[in-house]
């Protein structure tokens, strides 16, 4: 059973993609960096539940890997 | 700065066991008569153990060191009969102030809940704690002896018997138990070759006690990257006597003996306080660790304080933990002495426990404090912004949790309740102070266990040798404490932590649970 909801959540996952990428417009890599930071610290409060956290680093830490390496 | 002093100096005694051809033989012998050593020498003493307390030097050292002791070690000490000269001489705060740059992010007012005999904490220089146990331990008679140092050790399950170099010589004793207080290089450690495993932290950081008369107040002030320390952190605290202690984070790989100099360290806090009009009373340098032995007991070897575990001091949780293992540790060994050797087992699981959640604690400040790369930074001053808008943000923010006593998960010497209780403290947990009558319910306590019990218009309870406290209608504070139902009652251990609690008590429970918590 899990906690962490993977399916789409949003009426419009368009527009909620879109709003994340418009407030990192102009930003320098620093900037933007500094942007996630704090946004992934209020969206971690929300969520307010360390089992669903950790869901989210897990798939978050997969998800990167499987960029770096596609066949993984 | 002046030359350092010793705070108090003590005169070497030759003592009668030097001259004897066979080794004296001893119940206890502790191992450094730091606070942890005193500590214990004054349970055991009171609990009318005989007890050899052992010390290499003949003074207490300059410089403050542990400053802030917390209320579980007050009421240690105010039961051990001296905490009355350290809450006369100690600074009593509720005001706390974080900064980031020049500003003010928030401040906290601890806000002690009332009802205790003892404050949440006060701050007193090391050396002043030393002295008031020293003059307690004096005054109770506890063999004490200074420029005793220990050179060799010969241990087993039964008893060890302790090489002794002094002044004039060197000197065997035996002992059942030795009890290894000798602080964090600990040379017991090193003679019994046992791994002290953990961390070692790359920052160091500088302490400096200031004397000041200049108005400024008595806050607890931590800033991070500050004006006057850019990129760094630094924790103001108050201390008797004008004695200000500064702690300033220094890079990994800063040079030591530069940033120690006075003229260096000088004008740093100049712009710190806004003027000059101060004098510098001692200054060190330190790295700290988090580390501790994977077992405290070893036969008849046991360890307490820093020599069985070291934590960060963000969270006072050195001295304040060290106290406690002692209060663990008294009466287990005096309870051993009499037959009862299970006890001391409990002592390694449960003081085990403390020292990885004092770890715990301090590792999580320590990362705050001094994040060791970018990212970690990075997140650091994403939690720090968020805090000048947000409640969440603040409680992100650590800059060290102060020192609470730890409940004892699972410890084998806690009977589970059979019944649901609505609050109150869980066996295992250590119990609140509460008005009792006229006072507080720690007066009422004294070294041994206790039942406490409220009637609530029932039968009274009694159990053959166990000292009841009993709880009025009128004790509204303490019933709510400790969520007392009509007839209920606490078992209570010496050391006041929970050993089993009841609705409705019945005798045969009672005796089951106290034998379950004598390890019997």
């Amino acid at each position: 059973m899990t906690g962490l909801d993977t399916k789409a959540r949003f009426a419009d996952p368009d527009a909620a993609y879109r709003a994340i990428i418009e407030a990192h417009r102009g930003l320098t890599e620093s900037e933007s960096a500094e942007l996630n930071a704090a946004l992934v610290l209020i969206l971690a409060n929300q969520l307010g539940d360390m089992a669903m956290l950790h869901e989210a680093l897990v798939l978050a830490q997969r998800s990167i890997k499987g960029l770096r390496d596609p066949h993984a | 700065m002046k030359p350092a002093e010793p705070f108090a100096r003590f005169a070497y005694q030759r003592h009668a066991d030097q001259a004897r051809a066979k080794p004296a033989s001893y119940p206890v012998v502790i191992i450094g008569a730091g606070p942890v050593g005193l500590t214990l020498a004054i349970d055991l003493k009171l609990r009318g153990i005989d007890c050899v307390l052992l010390d290499d030097q003949d003074r207490i050292g300059e410089g403050s060191r542990a400053i802030c002791f917390a209320k579980r070690t007050l009421e240690i000490w105010d039961r051990l009969g001296c905490a009355a000269p350290m809450l006369d001489k100690g600074v009593r705060w509720n005001i706390g102030k974080v900064f980031q740059h020049e500003k003010l992010l928030y401040h906290f007012d601890l806000l002690p809940e009332p009802g205790h005999k003892m404050p949440a904490f006060i701050n007193l220089q090391q050396y002043y704690a030393e002295k008031f146990l020293v003059d307690r331990a004096q005054a109770l008679g506890v063999d004490l002896r200074w420029l005793n140092r220990v050179v060799g050790l010969q241990s087993g399950e039964q008893g060890a018997c302790i090489v002794v170099e002094t002044p004039d010589g060197s000197y065997s004793l035996d002992a059942r138990y030795v009890i290894a207080c000798d602080g964090a290089r600990s040379p017991m450690r090193s003679m019994l070759g046992l791994e002290f495993m953990g961390e070692q932290f790359e920052d160091q950081f500088l302490i400096a006690d200031v004397r000041m008369t200049a108005e400024f107040p008595v806050e607890r002030w931590f800033w991070f990257d500050p004006p006057f320390h850019g990129g760094k952190s630094c924790l103001l605290h108050k201390q008797p006597d004008d004695v200000w202690r500064i702690d300033l984070q220094l890079s990994p790989d800063a040079d030591t003996e530069y940033e120690r100099r006075p003229e260096v360290v000088r004008p740093r806090i100049e712009r710190m306080f806004g003027h000059g009009d101060f004098d510098l009373e001692w200054i060190s340098v330190y790295r700290f660790q988090c580390r501790r032995l994977e077992r405290f007991v070893h036969g008849a070897v046991i360890f307490a304080g820093d020599a069985a575990h070291q934590v960060s001091p963000f969270g006072a949780r050195g001295a304040n933990s060290g106290v406690q293992d002692a209060d663990n540790l008294g009466w287990k060994i005096a309870a051993a002495l009499r037959g009862r050797s299970g006890l001391i087992a409990s002592y390694d699981q449960e003081r085990s426990q403390a020292a990885d959640e004092n770890i715990l604690h301090s590792t999580r400040a320590t990362d705050f404090i001094a994040p060791r790369h970018k990212a970690e930074a990075r997140f650091r001053n994403a939690a720090l912004a968020l805090a000048r808008q947000t409640e969440f943000g603040k409680r992100f923010v650590n800059s060290g949790r102060l020192s609470t006593p730890t409940t004892y998960m699972a410890s084998p010497l806690s009977t589970a309740d059979d019944l649901p209780w609505a609050a109150g403290p869980t066996p295992g947990a250590p119990i609140p102070d509460a008005p009792l009558g006229n006072g507080y319910l720690s007066e009422y306590l004294g070294q041994g266990f206790a039942l406490l019990h409220w009637r609530g218009g029932g039968e009274a309870l009694y159990v053959e040798g166990l000292p009841m406290i009993a709880v009025s209608d009128h004790d509204e504070a303490l019933i709510a404490r400790f969520a007392l139902t009509p007839g209920a009652a606490y078992l209570i251990r010496p050391d006041r932590h929970v050993a089993a609690r009841f609705h409705n008590p019945e005798p045969a429970a009672l005796a089951a649970a106290l034998n379950k918590a004598n390890a019997a």
